[in-house]
């Protein structure tokens, strides 16, 4: 087996401010053309204490050679659990940067920017059939800050109705950003314990006249698809709940089933998992939203507009509309992450319908080949037909050695670990997600170092736990890190 | 497809690995009743060719900065944009990586995010930044919950001179949580009413929030808010909307506030029709611990080296679920990187010289939008680099006679704050050159009243 990590030359990279020299400078802007004004003295600072002096090569050789210390999806496979790092084509890139998308002011009169409203409009109504919703906003900035929007607009729902419930149902699977925003709605967490699936008869047994919605992920976190969702939020609607569901996980789904057919109310996108836009180091993503017919009404606003039918309208016909009297309110101060939707829409447009459904194919194909090729070795604690993720334990690992250990020495081997200790409920979870952009090829290297590690757990332990050896730093101390922080530089520091 | 390597020969194989006969077989868990039965109706494929063809022709139906002469601001701002920047946050590996939960190879973005934090410091006066938030004003709505959570206390005061975008997701965000939002007056000069802001206050107040500059572009006196707010035992928090101000400004945190949040977007950002921003958000060293969002700290690796790690994790929704400090689980990561570059390279004189212009560019147009017969100024308080405008005419009519020459003139006041339905908001930066201020003079007098 060829071992794709090695050791090339690491760089060595002070901090931005430890390279600061008095008079050198990294900019040069325009010679002032009209009279220079002043402000009364005593509103105005001294100097920025500590405010770096660079020159252009020194901030380019800076951040170039820190770069140098990442690991990003072009550098090699990434299979992180549930966020769905696959490729981030290009072109996307060089849409995003067309002046006229780039440049233009979200205060722009509606008549003066038909192209970018058109463009919304249009990844609106894409998203709205891939999932099944009557209407999708595209404004929340992000996966969470979607699903406040979506659990806001439950809520709204509710109280538009006189109906003052104050729990929500979410399953111990569930991303930690589902509790977070259940309560930041308002509402207290009622925890589902499910094993593998929800069953209707959990469903049933916690959802009372109390109970404002349930919260899913389909597929969940497992990777496993909640087989009795139909059922479930049948149940949920007859007992006067509301049913949202996580999208991360859509990537699955693409043009296989939808979640609006299934009977769900509201679902978040994250278009940074599976519309291919850049992870960009923790963001920026976008979080659009979709809802049923009946929730329109409550959807954060403004939201773009379409006098006529769909893209074939009139050319002059797109527009902001402002939110209406029953709306939850605005999200974000002007029309979302406008630059992410343009690359997740020219990823829409190059993959065309028989494209997003033959991704979603692809996604799980290699999710099950992974597993097909590591059950055995790794212990599978759920067996039933898995998505687009495959999670094991370290259960059967020999040895002294832990999940932690595995991912630290894939590190050496030249991969990005999988998501671990998530989901929770599987003690000491490797959470593998390959999605679809990697080939057999990859993916066979990939098993073969995760093989190889197991044996090494038998017989070398120390191997892993002294890993990684050939990253640019060590196991770094995190618990001083957390006990005395040092969040920032400090002169003489 | 080319993002998907599958060859024929490769699914065969594969799915007779997995053991399953066909691609339809793999999703036998998901009931025939929900399987989409037709194919998704949407267009077929671009290539790439089309795809740019296509893309470009909807940008060329979007008035820019590059096709109008624009004084458009309010929270998002035309500045000039360093080719560097572009250059830099290329580097796929920062730019395809995800949150860096893997410190040993995620070193680039972690010392980036640590200077980040370290520069939003310094330009505010703070002792901890994040980080960064999705963009100024949902930054603000974390504040307000923030400030609600270490008081103890449900009453927010928020002045109206503050940008109205803002106030909405701070409403948006504090719909359910049993909260009191109460507005500030504004007073003649433009800046926050302080006699309106002490009928108010009382000790139910968790937090007072104000602009600076505020949404009129004037400067507030945040010396005088931080006595009155701290005499009640509130916090104050200043949303800076336009942090180049702050090359000039005399530091929030020197003045007293508590803390200090604001969208970097001038630094270095495209205006990209609102978004992506980056909020910035940053707190006294006592409030640390009750701060959102995530935390990038120093320590040391096994051999005692130098490094970087996300930290103070237990605040986080992924360890602390319903009991977080906030829902927030991303950051935004390359925008940030994006205003650390930027800041990086205009440094300790760029960003003051920078200041300075807009300061001059906008006290020019101030001056001579004032001399036009029919318009005049609203507001007499300092100023940096927005103003209001009164104009006789009717301001949509105005407006729409500008457009007509190529200029975007600025922001109609009259749904935001109905007092001023005969005002606009105009914004001067220093990628306004003097023949475009006049040309807007010169159009203003030549007939658009």
């Amino acid at each position: 087996m060829t071992i794709v990590g090695t050791s090339g030359l690491v760089l060595n990279e002070k901090l931005l401010f430890e390279h600061s020299d008095p008079g050198r400078k990294g900019y040069s802007l325009p010679k002032l053309d009209v009279p220079s004004a002043e402000l009364p003295a005593e509103l105005c600072r001294q100097e920025i204490n500590g405010f770096p002096e660079l020159s252009e090569v020194d901030v380019v050789r800076h951040f170039t050679r820190l770069s140098t210390w990442n690991y990003g999806v072009d550098s090699g496979f990434y299979p992180l659990g549930s966020c769905t790092m696959k490729y981030n084509p290009k072109v996307n890139e060089a849409a995003a940067r067309i002046p006229g998308l780039a440049g233009i002011h979200p205060a722009t009169p509606s008549h003066l920017s038909q192209g970018i409203l058109e463009l919304m409009y249009r990844l609106q109504s894409a998203l709205a059939e891939i999932s099944g919703f009557a209407r999708v906003t595209l404004q929340p900035a992000a996966g969470a800050q979607g699903e406040l929007a979506g659990m806001l607009v439950i809520r709204a729902w509710h109280e538009a109705r006189g109906s003052k419930r104050t729990k929500v149902l979410i399953p111990d699977t569930a991303h930690g950003t589902n509790p977070a925003t259940a309560s930041l709605t308002g509402y207290d967490v009622m925890p589902i314990a499910s094993e593998g699936i929800l069953t209707l008869e959990e469903v049933e047994a916690h959802m009372n006249d109390d109970v404002a919605a349930l919260m899913v992920t389909n597929p969940n976190t497992l990777g496993l698809f909640e087989s009795n969702i139909e059922a479930i939020c049948k149940l949920v609607h007859e007992r006067g709940g509301m049913v949202y569901c996580d999208g991360a996980n859509l990537n699955a789904l693409m043009g296989i089933a939808r979640p609006g057919d299934m009977g769900i109310d509201v679902m978040h996108f994250n278009l940074h998992k599976t519309f291919s836009t850049p992870h960009g180091g923790g963001g920026p993503g976008s979080g659009p939203v979709g809802v049923t017919e009946e929730l329109i009404p409550y959807l954060p606003g403004p939201g773009v507009e379409c006098d006529g039918l769909g893209v074939d309208c009139d050319k002059e016909s797109y527009r902001l509309e402002s939110a209406n009297a029953d709306s939850i309110g605005r999200m974000m101060a002007f029309h979302g992450n406008v630059g992410i939707m343009v690359r997740a829409y020219a990823y829409i447009r190059s993959m065309g319908p028989e494209g997003l459904k033959y991704a979603s194919e692809m996604a799980v194909l290699n999710a099950n080949y992974v597993r097909a090729r590591l059950e055995g070795v790794y212990d599978l604690p759920y067996k039933s037909r898995s998505l687009h993720e495959v999670i094991f334990s370290d259960k059967d690992l020999e040895g002294s050695c832990h999940t932690l250990d595995v991912a630290k020495r894939l590190i050496d081997y030249g991969y990005h670990p999988p998501t671990i200790y998530f989901p929770l409920v599987v003690k000491g979870a490797i959470m593998i997600e390959p999605t679809e952009t990697e080939s057999r090829e990859i993916l066979d290297e990939f098993c073969d170092a995760m093989i190889s590690i197991a044996g090494e757990a038998r017989d070398n332990p120390d191997l892993l736990h002294q890993a990684p050896i050939r990253s640019k730093v060590r196991r770094l101390d995190e618990t001083t890190a957390a006990r005395k922080p040092k969040l920032r530089w400090e002169e003489g520091g | 497809m080319r993002y998907i390597p599958h060859t024929a020969g490769d699914v065969t194989q594969m799915l007779e690995r997995v053991g399953v006969a066909t691609l339809k077989d793999l999703f036998v868990e998901v009931p025939e009743s929900v399987r989409l039965k037709r194919p998704l109706d949407l267009q077929e494929l671009a290539s790439e060719t089309e795809l740019l063809r296509e893309f470009k022709a909807l940008a060329a139906k979007n008035a820019t900065p590059e096709t109008h002469k624009s004084f458009l601001g309010g929270g998002a701002y035309h500045h000039f944009i360093p080719t560097v920047i572009d250059q830099l946050i290329s580097r796929s590996e920062f730019y395809t990586a995800y949150t860096p939960y893997q410190p040993e190879i995620s070193q680039g973005t972690l010392q980036a995010v640590f200077e980040f934090q370290s520069l939003i410091c310094q330009l505010t006066g703070m002792a901890a930044a994040n980080a960064s938030m999705y963009d100024g004003a949902s930054a603000c709505a974390e504040a307000v919950l923030m400030a609600m959570r270490l008081t103890r206390r449900k009453r927010v005061l928020l002045s109206r001179a503050i940008n109205p975008r803002y106030r909405a997701v701070v409403a948006t965000y504090c719909r359910y949580l049993n909260l009191e939002l109460v507005d500030v007056a504004v007073a003649d000069d433009g800046r926050t009413d302080l006699d309106d802001l002490k009928a108010k206050l009382d000790d139910s107040t968790a937090a007072v929030v104000a602009g600076y500059p505020n949404y009129f572009g004037v400067i507030e006196d945040v010396a005088a808010l931080a006595e009155q707010v701290h005499g009640a035992g509130a916090r104050l928090v200043t949303a800076v909307a336009e942090p180049v101000a702050l090359g000039l400004l005399k530091s929030p945190g020197e003045l007293g506030a508590d803390i200090v949040v604001g969208d970097a977007q001038s630094f270095g950002l495209p205006l990209a029709f609102g978004g992506p921003y980056v909020g910035f958000f940053a707190v006294r060293q006592k409030d640390v611990r009750g701060m959102p969002g995530r935390l990038v700290g120093e320590t040391t690796d096994l051999e005692g080296q130098r490094g970087f790690v996300l930290t103070l994790a237990t605040r986080e929704q992924h360890i602390r679920r319903e009991k977080a400090t906030s829902n927030i689980c991303s950051n935004q990561g390359l925008c940030a990187l994006m205003a650390t570059i930027f800041m990086s390279l205009l440094g300790k004189q760029g960003l003051r010289e920078m200041a300075e212009q807009n300061l001059a560019k906008a006290a020019y147009a101030r001056q001579q939008l004032s001399a036009v017969k029919g318009f005049s100024l609203v507001f007499n308080g300092p100023a940096f680099n927005e103003f209001v405008v009164r104009s006789e005419a009717p301001v949509a009519e105005v407006l729409t006679s500008l457009e007509k020459v190529g200029i975007l003139a600025g922001i109609p006041l009259g749904e935001d704050y109905p007092e001023l339905k005969d005002c606009f908001l105009v914004c001067v930066t220093e990628q306004n050159q003097r023949e475009e201020i006049d040309a807007l003079v010169a159009a203003l007098q030549g007939g658009a009243a």
